[in-house]
């Protein structure tokens, strides 16, 4: 039972990681119905500029509580994020917005390898480790344990969904990001400015990744420049899972996805008698991702039909 | 082409026959002998993008896991040609045993994705892609299958009776080194998927696939059977992608699932992206480009130390780079490509509403 717990309270964290990533996948979907394949690449960026930031803070403040220090690294990361995605929206994709769709998903892995490239450049092949200047506390409930940065990890996760939820569905801009998304062309009769909420999608969706990308190497201890491939591609199946383009499923289909994860690994070794063990947790996702697109292509919480895209 | 450079057919064949023959000779001499294995492995994407764009530019399904039927068609091979199990058939009782395999797992993959189509289909087929690779990472136990990350060695050249593709041999006075023979055997590998290809376009099954790319609805109201046809391009795609495979293994002696990674089946895609999808020539100058464009980009750190002294950037960093610059500009300034075929220039080169609808609807007709 305690392991079970243990599982969940790990891919609960997991899972809040992919859905906040998972959240810029599906906005730029729903919009746009392009995959951004450069979506973890703008994750993986974001956790090396604030590790950088941090190393540069330590070597300058060492003093300085390490709560701040790394609040520093994500509040550079974001703007550093934010330009990022606007760049790559502005380049890559607005051009070849009437074009096949064949067309930006292939820049869109142009970019993927661009940013990989440069990341490795700049900051080598090598792991970046992460500073552990977080408190690191641990409590037990119920014979499991979490610690302070797991905690900390869900409650922001769930304060970023929370007001992306009310940014969505209360404001002008939200409105006008619901109203694109149905449907460009009607959108610009009523008045908006398809261009622009465009942006303001890759701006939000890139800011986010950003405290993704932060809490990911936070998590693990490390960042590599390699490191947005795989997280990029298990967040894109959360969002398909919870229903590619609905903001709420995104939520919901990154959390299940964490948990399916943990506990499968957890698990597997036991359910097939020890044949598979658990470095087979990278699959899981991907098995989930056909098994839905087979059953229930629209996703969980999604009304549209796969065959529309 | 202008009109006085335009030869008889027999001449233009014949002149085209004797370059290919003398190809590796004049590589060799010219720029060494490390080219001869480029241009083996030049024939090995071109018979790779050559199955691949009948997934993706016949029947215009975007398949982005094409590498795993490579690395089926190759792990076959290895295990029934190599120490790992003690095994050593014949080359050509593998290479069709491969091919089918591949086949047979090309039509496992098509089958649950029926009802999908363009970027859903991607991510599925990437999957698929990913699936196979972590299990040829990890199926060194409970039994060592795959031998995990170490991959195969010790794969056995292919011979052709008494001709074994290791070591010297010679013919002619002429020195022939492995590189040299398999870059024949290639040669009647890839000139058959060639004229396999061509045959498939403008066969019954072509325009059947035309039409699928085309309309699925239109297709299927004409008597298509989308669901056969669908399969049977998986399955004739994944077979020359095992086939493929299996030359690898047997060429490089050596295999591991790092070889068989998802940028591999990004970069064949890239292959027929650029040099124009569906079109034949355009597939192959494509494969030929990206596959020489990397080798001659390892120039760039000896242009360095000649100009500045010192390598400030290490070429191998600075080849994927450029590649993915590549790519990004390509689809920006030239989205049909380097050669497209006369139907998609035209339809990239329309203007009017009705052709702009069809261009939206080529990867993503509507149920």
């Amino acid at each position: 039972m305690d392991i079970f717990l243990q599982q969940l309270i790990n891919g609960l964290v997991l899972g809040s990681i992919y859905a906040l990533v998972a959240l810029g996948y599906t906005m730029v979907y729903g919009i746009l119905e392009l995959i951004n394949f450069a979506h973890g690449e703008v994750t993986m960026i974001g956790a090396m500029v604030a590790l950088s930031v941090i190393g540069l803070l330590l070597g300058a403040m060492p003093e300085l509580p390490g709560i701040l220090v790394v609040l520093a690294g994500v509040l550079v990361a974001i703007p550093a994020c934010m330009l990022l995605g606007y760049a790559i929206e502005k380049i890559a994709y607005r051009p070849l917005r009437k074009a096949p769709r064949l067309a930006p998903l292939i820049t869109a892995i142009g970019v993927s390898i661009i940013l990989q490239n440069v990341a490795m450049l700049v900051w080598g092949r090598q792991y970046v480790s992460f500073p552990r200047i977080l408190p690191e506390g641990r409590h037990e409930i119920w014979g499991a344990h979490i610690t302070d940065l797991q905690i900390f990890i869900v409650v922001l996760s769930l304060s970023v969904m929370a007001s992306l939820w009310l940014l969505v569905q209360r404001t002008r801009l939200g409105r006008a990001m619901r109203a694109t998304a149905q449907s460009k062309e009607v959108a610009a009769l009523m008045g908006v400015n398809v261009d622009k909420v465009i942006s303001a999608t890759f701006l939000i969706g890139s800011a986010i990744a950003a405290i993704a990308g932060v809490m990911v190497s936070a998590y693990y201890g490390l960042a590599h420049y390699y490191m947005g491939f795989l997280l990029g591609l298990k967040a894109f199946s959360a969002a398909v899972l919870g229903g590619i383009g609905n903001i709420a499923g995104a939520m919901l289909g990154g959390m299940l996805l964490g948990m399916i994860e943990a506990l499968g690994a957890g698990y597997i070794g036991d359910l097939t008698g020890g044949f598979l063990g658990s470095h087979y947790q990278d699959v899981f996702a991907f098995f989930v991702l056909i098994l839905v697109l087979v059953f229930r292509p629209s996703g969980l919480l999604g009304e549209r039909v796969a065959s529309r895209a | 082409m202008p009109k006085w450079l335009r030869l008889p057919p027999p001449v233009a064949f014949l002149l085209l026959a004797i370059t290919l023959i003398l190809l590796p000779f004049l590589t060799g001499a010219t720029l060494g002998n490390s080219w001869v294995r480029v241009l083996d492995f030049v024939l090995l994407y071109v018979m790779l993008a050559l199955g691949l764009n009948i997934v993706v530019g016949y029947a215009g399904l975007l398949d982005l896991g094409y590498v795993a039927f490579y690395a089926i068609g190759a792990y076959l091979y290895a295990w029934l040609a190599s120490p790992h199990f003690g095994l050593h058939l014949p080359f050509w009782a593998i290479l069709p045993l491969g091919a089918l395999l591949a086949g047979f797992f090309g039509v496992l993959l098509g089958a649950p994705t029926l009802r999908l189509r363009g970027d859903y289909l991607a991510i599925v087929t990437l999957g698929f892609g990913e699936i196979i690779r972590i299990f040829m990472n990890n199926l060194n136990a409970p039994f060592n299958l795959t031998n995990g990350p170490q991959g195969i060695n010790l794969i056995d050249p292919v011979a052709l009776g008494p001709l074994i593709f290791k070591g010297n041999h010679h013919l002619f006075g002429f020195k022939l080194t492995a590189p040299y023979l398999y870059y024949y055997l290639f040669l009647a590998f890839t000139l058959a998927t060639i004229v396999i290809a061509m045959r498939l376009q403008n066969s019954r099954i072509g325009r059947a696939w035309a039409a699928l790319r085309e309309d699925e609805v239109a297709a299927a109201a004409m008597g298509v059977n989308t669901r056969n046809v669908k399969l049977l391009a998986f399955a004739m795609g994944a077979t020359f992608g095992g086939l493929a495979g299996g030359l690898f293994a047997s060429f490089q002696g050596f295999i591991s699932p790092e070889s068989f990674n998802l940028w591999e089946s990004i970069l064949i895609l890239c292959m027929i992206v650029l040099g124009g999808m569906g079109h034949i020539p355009g597939v192959i100058l494509g494969a030929v480009m990206l596959t020489v464009l990397p080798e001659a980009l390892r120039y760039l750190g000896d242009w360095q130390r000649a100009a500045l002294g010192h390598v400030v950037v290490d070429p191998n960093d600075l080849r994927m780079l450029i590649f993915g610059l590549a790519l990004v500009l390509m689809m920006i300034y030239r989205p049909a490509g380097l050669i497209p075929s006369r139907q998609r220039r035209r339809e990239f080169a329309a203007e009017d509403g009705v052709a702009e609808q069809e261009q939206a609807d080529l990867y993503d007709a509507k149920v």
